[in-house]
């Protein structure tokens, strides 16, 4: 077995394009879920429709790079109040609901044939990421360092997308952590707890809401933003619910209502799965696993991650940065 | 243990105002901080409150009684902006208050308490309280992001919500969540974090339910500080020993109406209190002609088992 390949994958797989653009949409969610109670599976249509703002606007439009960051960001907002004005009022299942049902009428627009022409069908779209790679200070190559005899390398413009996505999450981590310590957060964590007590101190509970869902929304869409760049394409069927069942796991996983648990989450997540993938796979391929087929392991490796999930969810529920004590709380 | 020894200023000045008061629902108080007219709240068919008129005198203590069912915690709705009444309206410091949403309705410096506590759990004794106080810069967004604009602010709350954890005592459990407290301990902190608001008016849902004996004296001499420190108080209790220690006037409602209005003492003599209680006939001795019509229908209800009987 070639283990140098499954440790140098593995070990990538903890800072590589999609750990950071699932870490982006997984904060989102921690804001949204975490923080305010707001139970949002619709997560995937905020990314969605960053994705596609920016893709359309550059190739349809044909217009520059940074009106189609634009056109992304203000998709999310218009998004989040789209969904939060009819739903925000009303109990937090209704919320649940009408997300999941947001997610998929646009992933379903993204994909019929009536708008091939704007959003590609099933194809997606493809030729917006050049104005963003224009920007890269790294020239063409491979970037990286060998870790005694591990080699980890990554080629210039995933090096690119990797630095701008990272800062991103810097930044993002930086003003949830700014914004739950301050009175703005202690208000969103007070809904969580309990709507109608906040309503009797005289707080604005609709408003703190769609505050919270605006905001998670555009961190959200950030995660799109680094999928169609990494990609160098959007695809509608990456946008589907079980995206956002990641982010929910990632988020669970790490630690809710923790700054840095869906970012812990997010490289816990990839790093398991890019593990099983290639342990069984090696494993599959120099016959030390005669029961399986190379075809089965990408089945058998979600079988397995959801295994481990469940067994931590029963031995750790509160996450990897959770506090124990909240959770004996919440089972009063 | 019914009536107060040591009256205070504030509770004497309260009893005055109420003193040549007719008993009648709907009475016109000396100076009313809420006035409330012809409110109206139905559940489909059910009509829960139907209040014709009522006013709720300034600084004084009072309480809202009736039996299970009567609407009182319905009327508490309303007032508050927690449900919206089909019709009506009522004014809070000659202000009109229907439709105003709950959060306003608190701004406006009449603040609740719920029946079922609302503590809010995973913060600490000490985040509830800081919740409660009004017009905090932090609780902008943009301003959230810079500490330094809110900080300043934030000391002064703290330091008053101290006070507050002193006087309630509850300050050795500031850094608690507030879902490890007992039930009678989030009663206090409840009550602690509404006087956060710094309302005028205080409206208590059942104060004492759920309440350990032992609580209940510290829980009553803060509901009568309130008085003291010229809030109003109205509030919601099944407790009649509660009510005659410290209300100075008494509201009966019952199947939605104010049936009646008095001073503690008096009230559960009125006639009509007893009705509501009991039910109107309760003590009506037996008739001559009723008794004999009960004989009969037992008389034919026994005939028609046997007959029944006979027949299988």
């Amino acid at each position: 077995m070639d283990w140098i390949t499954i440790i140098s994958t593995t070990l990538k797989a903890a800072i590589n394009v999609e750990t950071v653009l699932y870490a982006l949409a997984a904060i989102g969610i921690n804001i949204h879920f975490g923080y305010t109670g707001l139970l949002n599976f619709g997560q995937a249509a905020f990314m969605g429709v960053a994705g596609y703002g920016l893709a359309v606007t550059v190739t349809v439009l044909g217009l520059p790079f940074w009106v189609g960051i634009f056109v992304g960001l203000a998709a999310a907002v218009l998004l989040a109040l789209l969904m939060g004005i009819p739903t925000l009022q009303l109990r937090a299942d209704y919320l649940a609901i009408v997300t999941i049902a947001a997610a998929e009428i646009i992933r379903l627009i993204f994909r019929s044939v009536a708008f091939k022409d704007v959003f590609g069908g099933s194809d997606g779209r493809r030729g917006f990421s050049e104005g963003f790679h224009a920007l890269s200070p790294f020239p063409e190559g491979e970037y990286g360092f060998n870790l005694g005899p591990i080699p980890i390398f990554f080629p210039h413009w995933q090096l690119w997308v990797m630095v701008v996505g990272w800062a991103l999450i810097a930044l993002c981590c930086g003003i949830v952590y700014l914004l739950m310590k301050s009175p703005w957060g202690r208000v969103l964590k007070a809904i969580r707890e309990d709507e109608d007590a906040v309503r009797s101190l005289g707080k604005s509970v609709f408003s703190y809401k769609m505050q919270s869902l605006v905001l998670g929304g555009v961190i959200g869409c950030l995660g799109g933003f680094i999928y169609g760049l990494a990609a160098g394409s959007v695809q509608p069927d990456v946008f589907g619910t079980e995206t956002t069942f990641y982010l929910y796991t990632m988020v669970i996983l790490g630690g809710a209502a923790r700054v840095l648990g869906p970012v812990v989450g997010a490289m816990v997540f990839w790093v398991l799965l890019v593990l099983i993938y290639n342990t069984l796979a090696e494993a599959v391929g120099s016959g030390y696993i005669t029961f399986l087929t190379v075809y089965q392991v990408g089945a058998v490796r979600w079988i397995l991650v959801g295994l481990g999930l469940i067994l931590l969810l029963i031995f750790r529920p509160q996450g990897i940065f959770g506090d124990k004590r909240e959770i004996a709380i919440d089972a009063r | 243990m019914h009536a107060e020894t040591t009256s205070t200023e504030r509770k004497a000045a309260a009893l005055a105002a109420f003193k040549d008061l007719p008993r009648e629902p709907g009475v016109p108080k000396p100076d009313p901080i809420l006035v409330v007219d012809k409110v109206v709240r139905r559940f489909g068919g059910l009509t829960a409150v139907d209040v014709d008129h009522v006013e709720i005198q300034r600084g004084s203590i009072t309480a809202l009684i009736g039996p299970n069912g009567a609407g009182k915690t319905t009327f508490f709705n309303q007032l508050t902006g927690f449900d919206t009444a089909d019709s009506g309206s009522w004014t809070f410091n000659g202000r009109p208050m229907n439709g105003v949403p709950a959060h306003k309705v608190a701004r406006a410096g009449m603040v609740r308490t719920f029946q079922l506590t609302k503590a809010l759990s995973r913060l600490t004794v000490m985040e509830n309280m800081r919740l409660g106080a009004q017009q905090q810069k932090g609780e902008n967004f943009f301003r959230a992001l810079l500490p330094g604009s809110w900080r300043k602010q934030e000391a002064e709350i703290t330091a008053r919500a101290e006070d507050l954890l002193t006087r309630f005592k509850l300050i050795a459990k500031e850094d608690d969540f507030a879902g490890s407290l007992s039930g009678g301990q989030r009663k206090l902190l409840e009550m602690a974090r509404a006087l956060m608001v710094n309302p005028e008016l205080v409206m208590l849902d059942e104060p004492m339910a759920g309440v350990n004996p032992a609580l209940t004296q510290s829980l009553l001499g803060h509901v009568k500080d309130l008085r003291e420190q010229g809030m109003t108080v109205l509030f919601v209790e099944h407790d009649m020993d509660m009510v005659r220690d410290i209300s100075d006037w008494v509201i009966v409602m019952a199947q939605g109406n104010v049936i009646a209005e008095g001073p503690p003492s008096t009230i559960m003599s009125d006639e009509r209190v007893i009705d509501a209680y009991l039910g109107a006939h309760h003590d009506a001795p037996l008739s001559e002609s009723d008794l004999e019509t009960q004989l009969h229908e037992a008389e034919a209800a026994l005939e028609a088992e046997i007959e029944e009987e006979t027949q299988k």
